[in-house]
């Protein structure tokens, strides 16, 4: 009786102290898995998800209180992505209904104040003082920072247009029955 | 294969392929025709693979045949050169021949009828030039791969020259139904184009050439074989009629026997593959000067009255080479190219480019597609398939929408030449499905590559918005440091003026 008591006593305090030296020796600071995820992301903290930056945004995917579908512009391949990361599945139909978006500027009330390109987190917007201001389409993440900044509302929204370099054949209608199983 | 065909079968035939009724006569045997010079031609920008050219004329300007008007851009690109004289009247969109129907970008002239051409400056002898000359001139002359891939040519054969490919394959085969292009171009030319795959041989280094034709175009085969006699490096081999037998991997597997591995090119194996008609395009730039500006074209199809291979200048309307072949009823389906790949046109106002082979105009019986039924897995489609993959499982997948399991079975390996779909007795339109999906995952590599580049941007912008913070600062301390150093001196110079006023005033 008196040695089961002194061996589990005992048992106790080493592993106790075993596992008290390692939670302090093998501490990490921060989440690992949200720097992974903020590594993946756009990086523009744009805001487009309501959240303050990119990295809250991946600390709040990684915790689970946002879902990997959060960040509209890193679309579909982002959440794939993310979801590959978290073992998680995602309904990737539900971001493209939306769709991807870009800033156009509409050259005929564009008075060339420059305000766009200050706020534009990528330089996707361009031009000097007083010269009509453009949008490299590659450059930009389609955060909307502009369109809020812009005092003629000359910067706009507009849907990612399609090019022939864009273009992707539709996927067949489905046949009535299941083509195979 | 059924069982008495399994017995007729040919051991040395490849498994691989199908055997639609080619269709090519008569337009074969029709005697080659010169289309009178259109009023207008729609010169596009993009008429090859890599980056579009850039326009260096100006609305307004006279053209002269064969004046550059777009340069290349970019390392893969290919300049686009004037067809013919006359004036530039536009610069703008135009619908593109593709199946979308979407616009791009190309150069309208107005032709004068008077056909004057630049001078051209050529070598006497091109032998006698380094290879990279050569080359240098093939590129200059915009020839990209007319076999329908259309390649910049010149960054193709500097491949294989720094690559020291052995043997260099001159792809005549020619399988799909219907064109009759190049047999033609083989048949009126066969020793401009022998004379071109030399060039090609010297700007490579290539010992040898093997020019493979299909066994269905006899007449192209005894031209070429007498053109080719006096040149015992260039040999002529008969390959068996099999769709797609001019893929350049089904080729080169025929004639030399290796097999290029996935993810590899052909010049990994030591071969680089060209078209006839490049050979003949690359003799014409080097030895008359003349640039990639006209091209043959199969006219073909059950609506077409004269069907027939047709000489007309790149950027010529499809409905122009329609009206001089002439209409049999209304085409129920336009396609550039050959049936099996081509591209499905949205009307006829569209230009034909560098790549354009064939204009097919089919009638109501020839378009008649059943409606898709179920897959009944009989495993037709894994036998037609070239490269040896399951086109069954890969639609199944993309199907339900799994992209990564259908790229798992080899999906980027498909050469979309749609053996598939043509031997599916199901009608399973099985080569959309890989279009689709290719599209798509291309599509999220991009958006992938994209982010990277944004992110970079943003990174980089940060570093910059605090330079200029630190540079802000620096200035504003050193502008503070000259302020404080003047009324400094200032003061000491008043205290200066005013000791020497008492000083005078003692």
């Amino acid at each position: 009786m008196l040695a089961a008591i002194a061996s589990l006593t005992v048992l106790g305090a080493v592993l106790g102290l075993g596992l008290g030296v390692a939670a302090r020796k093998f501490a990490i600071d921060g989440d690992p898995l949200a720097d992974e995820i903020a590594a993946l992301m756009p990086g523009s903290n744009c805001g487009q998800c309501g959240m303050a930056g990119c990295a809250i945004a991946a600390k709040a995917i990684a915790e689970g209180t946002a879902t990997a579908t959060v960040c509209p512009p890193g679309g579909k391949a982002l959440a794939a992505s993310i979801a590959a990361k978290l073992g998680i599945s995602v309904d990737l139909d539900e971001i493209a209904d939306n769709g991807p978006m870009m800033a156009y500027v509409k050259e005929e009330i564009c008075i060339g104040c420059c305000k766009c390109n200050k706020v534009c987190p990528t330089d996707a917007m361009i031009g000097a003082a007083k010269q009509i201001h453009g949008v490299i389409r590659e450059a930009c993440t389609g955060c909307g920072l502009c369109v809020e900044r812009c005092p003629t509302e000359a910067a706009q929204m507009q849907p990612v247009p399609i090019t022939l370099q864009h273009w992707v054949w539709p996927k067949p209608a489905s046949v009535t029955t299941p083509a195979s199983t | 294969m059924g069982l008495i065909e399994k017995f007729l079968h040919n051991p040395k035939a490849p498994r691989w392929g199908v055997h639609p009724d080619d269709h090519k006569r008569p337009a074969a045997d029709a005697p080659l025709r010169t289309l009178p010079l259109p009023a207008r031609l729609y010169v596009p920008l993009l008429q090859h693979v890599g980056q579009p050219a850039r326009p260096v004329v100006l609305v307004g300007q006279e053209v002269r045949k064969g004046q550059l008007i777009a340069e290349p851009q970019g390392r893969i690109s290919a300049p686009v050169h004037a067809p013919t004289s006359g004036r530039i009247v536009a610069i703008g969109e135009i619908t593109a021949p593709h199946p979308s129907g979407l616009p791009f970008e190309a150069i309208t002239i107005e032709t004068d009828g008077h056909d004057r051409a630049v001078e051209a400056d050529v070598p006497a002898d091109p032998f006698t030039l380094a290879p990279a000359e050569v080359t240098a001139l093939i590129s200059a002359a915009g020839v990209v791969g007319l076999g329908g891939a259309t390649f910049p040519s010149s960054v193709k054969l500097a491949l294989g020259k720094r690559s020291e490919i052995t043997t260099l394959i001159v792809n005549g085969g020619e399988c799909e139904p219907y064109l009759s292009c190049d047999d033609r171009v083989m048949r009126d030319r066969a020793a401009d184009v022998i004379d071109g795959v030399r060039l090609m041989l010297h700007c490579t280094g290539a010992r040898e050439a093997l020019v493979g034709i299909e066994d269905n175009k006899p007449e192209a085969i005894a031209a070429m074989r007498r053109a080719a006699t006096r040149f015992p490096e260039i040999k002529v081999r008969p390959v068996p009629a099999r769709y797609p037998m001019g893929s350049d991997r089904q080729l080169i597997e025929t004639l030399t026997g290796k097999e290029v591995p996935s993810d590899c090119r052909a010049a990994d194996v030591g071969v680089i593959v060209n078209n006839v008609s490049t050979a003949n395009a690359v003799h014409r730039a080097v030895r008359l000067g003349e640039p990639l500006i006209e091209r043959i074209v199969t006219i073909n199809g059950g609506a077409v009255w004269q069907p027939g291979n047709i000489l007309a200048p790149i950027g010529t309307l499809a409905a122009d080479l329609l009206a001089f072949a002439g209409l049999k009823s209304e085409p129920a389906r336009l396609v550039m190219g050959g049936p099996m790949m081509g591209a499905v046109l949205p009307h006829a106002r569209v230009p034909i480019v560098k790549g354009s082979a064939g204009i097919l105009a089919f009638n109501e019986d020839e378009v008649a597609i059943p409606e898709a039924g179920p897959c009944i897995r009989c495993g037709n489609c894994v036998q037609a398939c070239p490269i040896g993959l399951l086109p069954l499982e890969m639609a199944a997948n993309v199907r339900v929408g799994d992209l990564q399991a259908a790229a798992s079975l080899g999906l980027s390996d498909c050469i979309s030449c749609g053996c598939c779909a043509y031997i599916c007795p199901s009608h399973i339109p099985l080569v959309q499905y890989f279009s689709h999906a290719k599209g798509e995952l291309w599509a999220q590599e991009r958006d992938k590559l994209r982010m990277e580049a944004t992110r970079k941007l943003a990174a980089e912008r940060a570093v910059r918005l605090e330079r200029e913070a630190a540079e802000k600062a620096e200035a504003a301390a050193r502008r503070k440091a000259e302020r404080d150093a003047a009324k400094r001196a200032e003061a000491a110079a008043k205290a200066a003026a005013e000791s020497a006023v008492t000083e005078v005033a003692e």
